[in-house]
């Protein structure tokens, strides 16, 4: 039941718009295993060329297992197998194997266009995945493929699909489908069926009748993928209620299997399939393993299937309906059934980082001389030197908009994180008995790809937590007044220049009482005056865990503090607020690229240094009234009924003055960690977006100091750890 | 003076070329190959809590790179800043830094029967840093091992490792 649930979560997203970047890469990933593979000799024992090759065809499989394409999947596991006894020295290398090698590069080439928009029909890899099978099992024996064999895949490759080239990998399936509100609907599927010519055969094994689950029971044979059936029976029915047993394989000749000449109708469907595919990865339906949907199939006997009737020709009025059908699907992408030739078509470049960042970098100095410029071009008469200064503005505006251009290509949206979390909320709400959904909010919100990187872990660690700690148990859910099916929200959002990523629960939220009970048992510092949210902060302190039990999932205490402290090396910070019994949300709060960053300029004597303004709270004109010393040394000031440490930065960084300070100053009030300190300064310059460089690229670390940045007039100015300068002064 | 009719053949085998520059009463020399350029000296950004031969960073075309005095370091001449203070950028591996000296002289090509070693002297450069001294008509050239120099624990420039 669970099962159903999370999967109702994942229909949530649309994967086609990965399946460009999929494409991309698998066609990389293709010409690097031929390069390898036609660099290899027989008997080469290279390790670094056949892990090369194994990683390549790694990726292929994992990818196309991501995007539901079975057939890619299939074929490059086998391969893989091979590979594998490869490179661990349990075979050696023939010439027959990398002919096979080859030959399955190139038919995955073929099944890639495909899957990619058109060109070709299905292609029965079966007789292929047997041979590297037998390869793998140590047949030695197996000849060496003559080039014969590889031929007609090239041929199949180029051609769009005559409909005698397509070799017909004939299948015998047991369809159910249902329960159904109304099985007669069913009915409409074997008109449909009977439409398409060359699809096959489907006959009732009901006896057209609705069993009491109002399920329908069919057999098919046929020669499309499972992929291709789904998409044809979701005209009539939801994909979820159409389950599809493989009785007889391709690789088994049945009176069934005789092979379906594919009409014109039937490419059209394929393309169909790659054209819009699936928004739930639904071709994974048909993996029996990983839905559950089999547990009461009852698995007809093979014997049934060499009893079945063979299958009547396709009516010849077959075609002229079929395009009735086919139309609507044809007319949705017609531009990507045109082009798909076989080619893997290439519309993004892939660029290595250092380049993009190079680009970064020139601009941020573009950026910097047009400053220098537009600070010198004041100082000219506007009247005297009127192309001058309408040079300068405009130069301005350019630069800015080449700056946010450059800045974009770093950007990458949310869903990249996101979508790992369907699959993995799944398998862990069976692990643990629960029933979750999954409910995405921004997917399409914009991040820098650095960042993306850095946020995956902490991300998955939350959400681990949220259905781990924050989900309670159907029954209790129940027992609450809840719906039995919990639900989790990831929600991602631009805030200013920050981006702020919640993940939220409706589960049992956080027990403040708990919290610290546990906390003084850990010996931390927690008592009952704290306020809600340093009491929750609590959970981000090393070795602290709520969870009663320990789970394989978590409650390991170790986690949230590398959450934290993750969040934190990023410039970020996270809030908790949680309502006990009504869930909690943890909200992450990152900056939007680490490049570039908005900051407030301070000046300290002759100094100028640089706050991050997302850290910066308020200003404060202090009179000398306003200091209270504690203990002697220490001071501090009152501000709106709290007393905030004093961090003069002339003294912590010891800046030269010609002359004493004046007993008034700036006092900006910053917070990091939670904390709060009032920071000391002369005066505010201004606040800007600064360029962050980093000081250890040359130099060393330098406590106080996050970083440096270039000035309007060349200069450079540190900028300063906030974090760093919080913890110095609350301890 | 000089070696700047290189002859690539020889240069690259024996002899090597070195950038000299004086410290005071003294002329030191440096491998021509990790100097990277030679500018003006301007007011660096001054570094809080650095040592005082740590002159600060200054930004050389968007790179943050800083700025060594080895007047100060090695105790030599009067740091003085003006006009004709220079800064010999070097760039030792991943690595860029600034130098400060009072003036640079020439390049000089030694070949190896040029170069005498060090005798053991207690002096403020450690004679671990000296490559050996060369001798050039009536001048010494004392040849600093600039690369090794910079990545020593009390230039502080390198984070050392705990």
């Amino acid at each position: 039941m669970s099962d159903t649930q999370t999967q109702g979560g994942g229909a949530g997203f649309d994967l086609s718009q990965f399946h460009g970047v999929f494409f991309e890469e698998a066609g990389e990933n293709l010409a690097n295993m031929e390069t390898l593979l036609l660099a290899l000799v027989e008997g080469s024992t290279d390790d670094e060329a056949l892990n090369a090759i194994f990683r390549c065809a790694h990726s292929i499989k994992g990818g196309a297992a991501t995007f539901g394409f079975r057939d890619v999947a299939d074929l490059t596991h086998v391969m893989e197998t091979l590979l594998d006894k490869l490179r661990r020295h349990e075979l050696t290398v023939t010439t027959g194997m990398i002919d096979t090698l080859l030959e399955s590069g190139d038919v995955l080439g073929h099944l890639l266009a495909r899957h990619q928009g058109g060109g070709g029909g299905p292609f029965d890899c079966a007789e292929l995945v047997a041979r590297i099978g037998a390869l793998t099992h140590g047949s030695a024996a197996a000849p060496p493929q003559p080039p014969a064999a590889a031929a007609p895949v090239h041929a199949e490759t180029a051609a769009p699909a005559p409909a005698s080239a397509v070799p017909s990998g004939g299948r015998v399936l047991d369809v159910e489908i249902g329960p159904m509100d109304e099985p007669s609907m069913a009915d409409h599927l074997v008109e449909l069926f009977a439409e398409i010519p060359g699809l096959g055969t489907i006959e009732p094994t009901d006896g057209g009748r609705a069993d009491e689950q109002r399920v329908r029971r069919f057999r098919v044979a046929t020669a499309a993928p499972d992929g291709e059936l789904l998409d044809l029976f979701s005209f009539h029915v939801a994909r979820e209620q159409v389950r599809i047993v493989a009785l007889v394989d391709a690789s088994a000749p049945g009176p069934a299997t005789a092979p379906a000449p594919a009409a014109p109708a039937a490419p059209a469907a394929a393309a169909s399939v790659a054209a819009a595919p699936a928004p739930a990865p639904a071709p994974a339906a048909a993996d029996s393993a990983g839905y559950g949907f089999f547990d009461d199939s009852p698995g007809a006997p093979p014997a049934e299937v060499i009893a079945a009737p063979p299958a009547p020709p396709p009516e010849p009025a077959a075609a002229a309906r079929a395009a009735t059908v086919a139309p609507p699907q044809r007319a949705a992408k017609p531009e990507r059934a045109a082009t798909g030739t076989g080619n893997l078509e290439q519309s993004t470049i892939r660029v290595p980082i250092e380049k993009v960042d190079q680009l970064i970098n020139l601009v941020g100095e573009l950026v910097i001389t047009q400053a220098m410029l537009a600070q010198t071009g004041r100082t000219l008469d506007p009247v005297v030197h009127q192309t001058m200064t309408t040079g300068l503005s405009d130069l301005e505006r350019y630069v800015r908009l080449l700056q946010e251009a450059v800045m974009a290509i770093r950007m990458i949206p949310m869903a990249v994180v996101f979508n790992r979390f369907p699959r993995m909320l799944r398998d862990l709400a069976s692990r643990l008995g629960k029933q979750v959904e999954l409910h995405t909010i921004g997917e399409d919100t914009e991040l820098d790809k650095g960042l993306i990187e850095k946020i995956t872990d902490p991300l998955t660690h939350l959400v681990r937590n949220a259905a781990d700690h924050g989900i309670e148990p159907p029954q209790d859910r129940i027992a609450a007044g809840k719906p039995a099916v919990g639900t989790v929200t990831l929600a991602a959002a631009h805030q200013g220049g920050s981006i702020v990523i919640e993940v939220r629960d409706d589960g049992r939220g956080l027990n403040r009482a708990k919290l610290l009970r546990k906390a003084a048992e850990r010996g931390l510092p927690a008592h009952d005056g704290m306020t809600d949210s340093e009491a929750y902060s609590l959970i981000f302190e090393p070795g602290f865990s709520t969870a009663s039990e320990v789970t394989d999932v978590s409650g390991r205490g170790v986690g949230m503090d590398v959450v934290k402290r993750n969040i934190t090396a990023l410039g970020g910070s996270v809030e908790i607020a949680s309502t006990e019994g009504q869930g909690m949300r943890v909200s992450v709060r990152l900056p939007l690229t680490l490049a570039i960053m908005d900051g407030m300029s301070v000046g300290v004597a002759q100094e100028t240094y640089i706050v991050p303004l997302a850290s910066v709270v308020e200003s404060i004109h202090l009179s000398a009234d306003d200091v209270k010393s504690v203990g002697g040394s220490g001071r501090v000031v009152e501000v709106r009924n709290e007393y905030l440490p004093i961090v003069a930065l002339d003294e912590l960084f010891e800046v030269p003055r010609v002359a004493e300070r004046d007993a008034t100053g700036i006092m900006i009030v910053i917070e990091a960690e939670g904390g709060r300190v009032a920071l000391l300064v002369d005066e505010l310059i201004g606040q800007h977006q600064v360029v962050v460089k980093n000081l250890e690229a040359n130099y060393r670390k330098v406590p106080g100091v996050s970083g440096a940045t270039i000035l309007g007039d060349g200069r450079v100015a540190l900028i300063l750890d906030v974090s760093w300068l919080v913890r110095r002064a609350r301890h | 003076m000089g070696a700047h009719d290189r002859d690539p053949n020889a240069a690259g085998a024996r002899a090597r070329e070195y950038l000299t520059f004086r410290l005071g009463e003294e002329e030191y020399g440096i491998d021509i190959l990790k100097v990277q350029e030679i500018r003006g000296y301007e007011q660096p950004t001054r570094i809080a809590n650095a040592p005082p031969f740590i002159k600060g960073v200054v930004n050389l075309r968007g790179v943050i790179v800083p700025i060594v005095d080895l007047r100060l370091k090695f105790n030599l001449g009067s740091a003085e800043y003006n006009d004709f203070t220079v800064v010999i950028i070097l760039n030792l591996g991943a690595r860029v830094v600034g130098v400060v000296v009072d003036s640079v002289s020439d390049v000089m090509e030694l070949s190896p029967e040029q170069v005498r070693a060090a005798p053991e002297v207690a002096t403020v450069v450690d004679a671990s840093f000296i490559m050996g001294l060369g001798t050039l008509a009536d001048r010494m050239l004392i040849l600093i091992e600039i690369e090794r120099l910079m990545g020593a624990a009390d230039m502080a420039l390198i984070e050392q490792a705990a």
